[in-house]
């Protein structure tokens, strides 16, 4: 680890090792710092991601593909299945190997990539940034002219250069997962289950991965929180649902559901990822987002390098970028979300009824359009088309 | 005051994102909280997705 880097990366998830990579690429010296003692583990996240989405940001390596998606399901709160063909060719990824890879490709590019590194703290004088780590147990200090913030959830960092990052308890899906083994599943369908007493406020998904595995978990959002907890809705869930299966794993985890932070740059600062709040509202899906962060960041963040400027005026134009493309659709998720929030569990069994019986080509927007006559029916089909490409 | 169940807790930093004074620190291995700032609000407790924190009154 040298004394001084144009560019350090915190966090090691997929916003931070796209950002380290693209930046390295246009010739920054880049340093990627994980607190973890391994990249990619324990996976806090279902997995799921739209090839179209994925392939914008990165060839894509067939050993990180668990299984290919075509269909989805819908199960309504007594259990009735509305069955959708996938608008976009999905994948369950094993996560990670996935970012494992992720960072591989960004020393490849020449970011240099540290583990057991944590930071736990900023000063910024005189245009650079001294940050303050314990790496592999002991005291550093590094210097940096940009540091980009791409700690996940938390989001400190960026709190540490004066952005306001906390979050509201209803902008966040508390989670728990479990990876289950020995159970019969469908290999190729994605599950999701709706219901006020399975996950108040978001929904339980069932996410394949092979040979009988699947990641089951669920999202209950924040405004329900304090009542029971993720952990014993799941085991709810897992218990009626899937008595025998054998436990691979059990996780916590949270998922930001509210528009990105309205300050992504400061002077010398720009935030990537879950810590921007850059996720989809609506699905919860947040890995192509923080890669397009990753890649919108690193590339202006090495531009400054160049240009000799890392005045937040610069580091800007990552954030007018992100406003105009992605920023401006999660906006709208983010109304969409608000509405689904009032929807009741008998209002997820009336669309379900209504759409009972068609097999899953049948299953147009139109008729859930129809089945959906007493809610708001336009919002219906946004909410189904978002899931559907994840 | 604010316990920490370690052996509940799973790392996953959800809590420390709601924090208003930003009081909790989460290394590789722990999760700890500093009881001087913390101005026991409560939101830590409700937020964790594993119920692996509670409150104490201060004897
Ligand atoms: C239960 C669950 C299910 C999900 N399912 C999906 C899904 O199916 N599809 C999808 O697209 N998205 C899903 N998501 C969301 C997705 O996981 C995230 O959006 C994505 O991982 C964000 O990537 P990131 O790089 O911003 O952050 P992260 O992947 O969280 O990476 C942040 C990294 O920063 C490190 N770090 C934190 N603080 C420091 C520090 N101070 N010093 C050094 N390192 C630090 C952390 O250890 C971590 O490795 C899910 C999330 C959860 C919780
Ligand atoms: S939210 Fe709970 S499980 Fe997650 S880090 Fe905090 S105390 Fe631990
Ligand atoms: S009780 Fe409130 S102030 Fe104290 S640690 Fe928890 S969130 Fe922070």
């Amino acid at each position: 680890m040298r004394q001084h880097y144009d560019i350090v990366v915190v966090g090691a998830g997929p916003a931070g090792s796209t950002a380290a990579r693209f930046a390295a690429n246009l010739g920054a010296s880049v340093a990627l710092l994980e607190r973890d003692r391994e990249i990619g583990v324990p996976v806090r996240c279902a997995e799921g991601v739209s090839d179209s989405e994925l392939r914008k940001y990165v060839d894509i390596d067939p050993r990180w593909i668990a299984t290919t998606i075509t269909d989805f399901g819908f199960f309504s709160p007594s259990g009735k299945m509305v069955q959708l063909l996938s608008q976009a060719n999905g994948y369950i990824l094993h996560r990670r190997l996935f970012d494992h890879s992720l960072a591989e490709i960004a020393s490849e590019q020449g970011a240099e990539v540290f583990t057991k590194a944590y930071v736990y703290n900023l000063k910024r004088t005189n245009n650079k940034t001294t940050l303050y780590l314990k790496y592999i147990g002991r005291e550093r200090e590094i210097e940096a002219d940009i540091v980009i913030a791409a700690d996940g959830i938390e989001s400190r960092i960026a709190r540490f250069a004066g952005i306001k990052t906390k979050l509201a308890m209803k902008d966040i899906e508390q989670c728990a997962q479990m990876m289950l083994a020995n159970i019969d599943v469908n290999p190729n369908r994605g599950d999701f289950y709706l219901s006020h007493n399975w996950a108040p406020g978001g929904y339980v998904w069932v996410f394949p991965k092979g040979n009988n595995i699947a990641n089951v978990g669920l999202g209950v959002n924040g405004k329900y929180a304090g009542e029971r907890s993720p952990l014993e809705y799941l085991e709810s869930f897992v218990s009626e649902k899937f008595p025998t299966a054998t436990r691979l794993t059990t996780t916590a985890g949270g998922v930001p559901v509210t528009t990105h932070l309205s300050e992504l740059v400061t002077d010398g600062l720009m935030v990537v990822g879950d810590a921007a709040r850059q996720v989809n509202p609506l699905t919860g899906g947040g890995i192509s987002s923080a890669m397009a962060a990753g890649k919108k960041a690193g590339l202006v963040a090495a531009d400054a390098i160049k240009k000799g400027d890392t005045s937040v005026k610069q580091l800007k134009r990552y954030q007018a970028e992100w406003n105009k493309t992605i920023g401006k659709d999660y906006k709208r998720f983010h109304r969409i979300k608000a509405w689904t929030l009032t929807l009741t569990d008998d209002d997820y069994e009336e669309i379900a009824d209504a759409l009972q019986g068609l097999s899953p080509d049948e299953v147009t927007l139109t008729k859930i359009f129809k089945a959906a006559v007493k809610n708001k029916p336009s919002l219906i089909i946004d909410v189904m088309k978002v899931f559907a490409g994840f | 005051m604010i316990r920490i169940d370690k052996n509940r807790c799973d790392l996953c930093g959800v809590c420390i994102s709601v924090c208003p004074v930003d009081c909790i620190e989460m290394t590789e291995t722990e999760l700890s909280i500093d009881e001087i700032v913390c101005i026991d609000c409560d939101a830590c407790v409700k937020i964790c997705p594993f119920a692996a924190l509670s409150t104490v009154s201060k004897e």
